[in-house]
This record gives C-alpha cells, structure tokens and sequence, in this order.
C-alpha cells in the first residue's frame, strides 16, 4: 500500500528579523519525515514549542516550508498555493483547537459546513441536504444548521467543526489539539466520533492527530511520533514507546505524567 | 489540628443569579483540598470569594466563609488588603506573568512585603533567601537578582508560589496553578506546593479541570458540577471508588496512561 501522505525532511526556520542585521533564525522544525498509511492513525506528541503544530501548518499550506516535500497521495504539493489547494483540500481537511474561533462568527454553522459543497458546485438544496446528513452523522440535530457559533457549546461546535471537515470526504484529517479546549467529558465524546468516522470509512480516512497528552494519543492512535526541539526522538506503537522508552526526552515526558 | 477554613452552606450569586449552591467543606491545618470540575461548574468562583475578588456583581448571598473562625464574606477593603498576602496567599495560573517584566524579581517581592510589615532590605533579602532554599531553590540569590524572563516558565510558576509564602500565611489559595503548563514543568509545580506544605504546614486549597494534579497533592477532594457539590470526601475514595453517578462519568473520561 502506499502511503497516502508522505513528508520528507521537512524543515521550518522562522526569520524574524533580517539576516546578518540583528535579525534571529528560529528552526522550528528540522529534518521531518513520515509517511501515512492509508486507514491509519497518527499521533503526534511534544510539549509546547516541540514544532508540532508547525507541522500541521506546512502540510495544510497555512505557512511555508524552508525545506523538503509533501506528498499527498503521491503528488508534489511542497509550493502548492492559491486556486490549485482546492484540490489539496479535497483530500486533506483539518480540525483546529478552539471549534468556536474556527467558524466565521457572522455565519450559521450550516452555511458554514456547506461552504466547501457549495465551491465545489454543488446546489444550494442539494447542499443544504447533505449538511443535515453530516451533523447527524456528527451526532448533531438538524437545527444546529440555522444556529450560529457562539450559541452552542464547544463540544457541540467541534462537532460541527468535524462535519464541515469531512464535507468533502477527505483522505486526510489532521487535527491539532483538537480536543485540548474541550472539558474531559466532551474530549471523550468527541475521540468516540472520530473513532466512528474511522470505522465508518475503513482505509479511506487516515488521521493526523497532534497533541500534548500522551495517554490520550495512547488510546486513540495506532503509531506516535514524539517531537522535541523541531525533531522526532522515538517513534512506534505506542504502547511499546511508553512501555519502554528509549529516548531520555520521552522517558522524562513519561515520568512527569501525574 | 486547628480549622483553618470552613464554608458553610455558602451560596454565590452574579446578577441576582445563583452560581454555586450550598457548598460546605472545611480545611485543617496543613490539609490539601482540591476542587475539581469542568468549565462553568463554579469551582473558580467558589475560591475566589474567600480572595474577596468576586468582582462588583458576585456576592456570598448565603451561608459563611471562616478563615480560623473568622468570617471573611463582609470585610472592608481595607482589611482585605491586609489578610490577602498576610492570611492568605493567592496563586493563580500563570504566576510568571504576573511579575513586572523590567524589574528584578527580589525589588518587586520586596515590594509588597514592605507593604505588610517595617522590614530593610536587607533583612528581607536574607529572610527571602532563607526561605527559597527551604523550599528548594538551590540559588537563592541568583534568583531573587534575575529579572523574570531569565528564569524559565517552570521556574516562574515555582517562585510565584514560593513568594506567595513570604508573609507566612497559613492557608493558600491556588486558581489552576499547573494549567497553562507543560507536564514536566507541571510536575515541578506540584511538588513545590507540596514541598511549601511538608516545610511550613501551609493548608491549601487548588482548583484544577486536571485530576491528575489533585490526585498527586491532595488529601481530600470536592468534585463540583453545575455549581453544585457532586461529591466530597477523602481523595483515594472520590478519584478511584466515587459514589456518585457525576463522578464516575467524570473520572472515566480521563485518559490514563496504560503502562507495561
């Protein structure tokens, strides 16, 4: 099988500044690779300012890379911008932190989750449609279409927020920390629905999942990553890594668990 | 052991609306309470009316608040700012921030111990030095001559929470002290504050969303859940045999790290 995403060496210097004139280079992340197998989940693990959701950025085009290449099922999409990401965001799709922050505040959730349907030429009916179909799927209630952001809870708007990302059926999800706002409660409702959605589509969802929580990533993600200073130290089954890890970095981020 | 602090059936309200009823708990000596719940349960609230920082429309408007047998609900502003430091300390997420950033950390502590009692520098520098190597701080002194950004983020929230012990209060109060923090710098946190309670006898109070952390420092637990008080008891009976139908959703829902 081959993979359906794939990044080699890829590399994030910030500048801030100019160069040589009192500016300073940060290396957010260095000389990243990976590659995700199609029905696969996983997880990406580091504390704040590992390059974790650096990661995310670059392969969702939301910053540019410094160096070495995305491939997204099988096609180069490194330099990839403007009216050519549709294509890339029919296949890649993420979930962000705060769900609420994540919808334009002056639209109702419906029109929002439709948005993408909507670009793609689909009727404003036949949209409207599919929108029901999708907070259902979310577990959801079709009223939550008319309602707008700041009228619902987080947990409710994350789901919203997971139906408009799997409008377009993509191949990838990448969510970044995206249950980290959210009450444990709701964190667990929300894990159980993109476990669903994994079972519902088999091989055709595979799932990025940045996080901070370990015991999270444990329970929900099939391979770890653990990101420290901008480079991966230890990766496998999860499981095994925190079992017995190899990497002080992760030994000392496994003992501090409380 | 002396009570320290004591609610009884206190009830909160913003606006003329309830937020937190009928909650009742007390506090000895040198005891560890946690107060756990999720957004919007009232836990914050609940502490921050013993601080008196309720703000203009929250008021205790029934049951009282005792800090060693004294009621704490209707004191005058001016005796606030005594009790608030001297009585008890106040930490609160991010104690780092709440320095000023161009001013050396010993000028600004000395800063508002002056405010509390007639004391020189010198006497409070040495007095300061003394009591961070107590609680830890291998390099008192370059500590107290740093300027906040040179120490890390670990370190910040450990020497606010060291600070806050200057005055010798007997009771802290700790709003999500370990919240904005990464799990290794997290932990150092919990073990200065059970450090300040093993050296000086400090009873605290620490309202968290993080179970893990009062599962780590207290010796008793108020589980709140829309204002209200779902469970109370001994920390090892709420966190792993809870009784109430809240709880055990709520401790259920905690990813635990499965190790071996």
């Amino acid at each position: 099988m081959e993979p359906v995403l794939k990044v080699e060496n890829l590399t994030k210097v910030y500048q801030r500044g100019t160069p040589g004139k009192g500016g300073t280079a940060v290396n957010a992340v260095r000389g990243l690779s990976f590659a995700l197998m199609p029905g696969e989940c996983l997880g990406i693990i580091g504390e704040s300012g590992s390059g974790k959701s650096t990661v995310a950025k670059m392969i969702t085009r939301l910053t540019d890379v410094t160096e070495g290449t995305i491939l997204l099922d099988g096609e180069d999409i490194t330099r990839r911008r403007g009216s050519r990401m549709r294509d890339v965001y029919q296949k890649l799709q993420m979930v962000f932190q705060m769900p609420v922050e994540s919808f334009d505040p002056r639209q109702t959730l419906g029109s929002g989750i439709g948005e993408s349907l909507r670009n793609r030429g689909m009727g404003r009916k036949a949209a409207g449609e599919e929108v029901k179909k999708l907070l259902l799927m979310c577990g959801l209630t079709e009223e939550f279409a008319g309602k707008y952001p700041h009228e619902v809870s987080g947990g409710q708007c994350q789901r919203a927020a997971i139906a408009r990302a799997i409008a377009v059926r993509p191949k990838v999800l990448i969510c970044d920390e995206a249950t980290s706002a959210l009450d444990v409660t709701v964190q667990k409702e929300i894990i159980q629905l993109l476990n669903d959605l994994r079972r519902k589509q088999g091989d055709g969802l595979s799932i990025l999942f940045i996080s901070h929580d370990i015991a999270l990533v444990q329970q929900f993600c099939d391979r770890v990553l653990v990101m420290y200073h901008g480079e991966v130290v230890e990766q496998g089954n999860p499981d095994e890594v925190i079992a017995h890890p190899q990497d002080p970095y992760t030994k000392r981020l496994i003992e501090s668990i409380l | 052991m002396g009570e320290i602090l004591r609610y009884d059936h206190v009830d909160i309200s913003y606006n003329g609306k309830t937020v937190v009823r009928d909650i009742s708990f007390s506090l000895e000596e040198g005891q560890i309470l946690g107060i756990v719940g999720e957004s919007g349960s009232g836990k914050s609230t609940l502490i921050r009316a013993a601080m008196g920082l309720l703000g203009p429309t929250g008021l205790v408007t029934r049951g009282d608040i005792l800090y060693k047998g004294k009621t704490v609900v209707d004191i005058s502003a001016n005796e606030r700012r005594r009790i608030n430091g001297e009585e008890i300390a106040m930490v609160f997420q991010n104690a780092g921030s709440s320095f000023c950033p161009i001013r050396k950390v010993g000028d600004q502590l000395y800063e508002s111990v002056k405010e509390h009692k007639r004391i020189t520098r010198e006497a409070f520098y040495s007095e300061a030095e003394e009591l961070l190597g107590r609680l830890g701080f291998e390099d008192s002194r370059r500590i107290l001559d740093s300027y906040p950004f040179e120490l890390s983020g670990g370190m910040q929230q450990r020497v606010g929470i060291a600070a806050a012990m200057l005055l010798r209060p007997d009771l802290m109060l700790a709003d999500e002290p370990t919240s904005a923090l990464d799990v290794s710098v997290q932990k150092q946190a919990v073990e200065e504050m059970l450090l300040v309670r093993r050296q000086l006898g400090t009873a605290i109070v620490i309202v968290t969303h993080n179970i893990g952390v009062v599962g780590a420092m207290a010796d008793q637990v108020l589980v709140m859940a829309h204002g209200e008080c779902a469970e109370y008891g001994k920390t090892d009976q709420v966190l792993h045999h809870p009784r109430e139908a809240y709880t055990k959703v709520l401790m259920d829902s905690v990813p635990r790290l499965r190790t071996g």
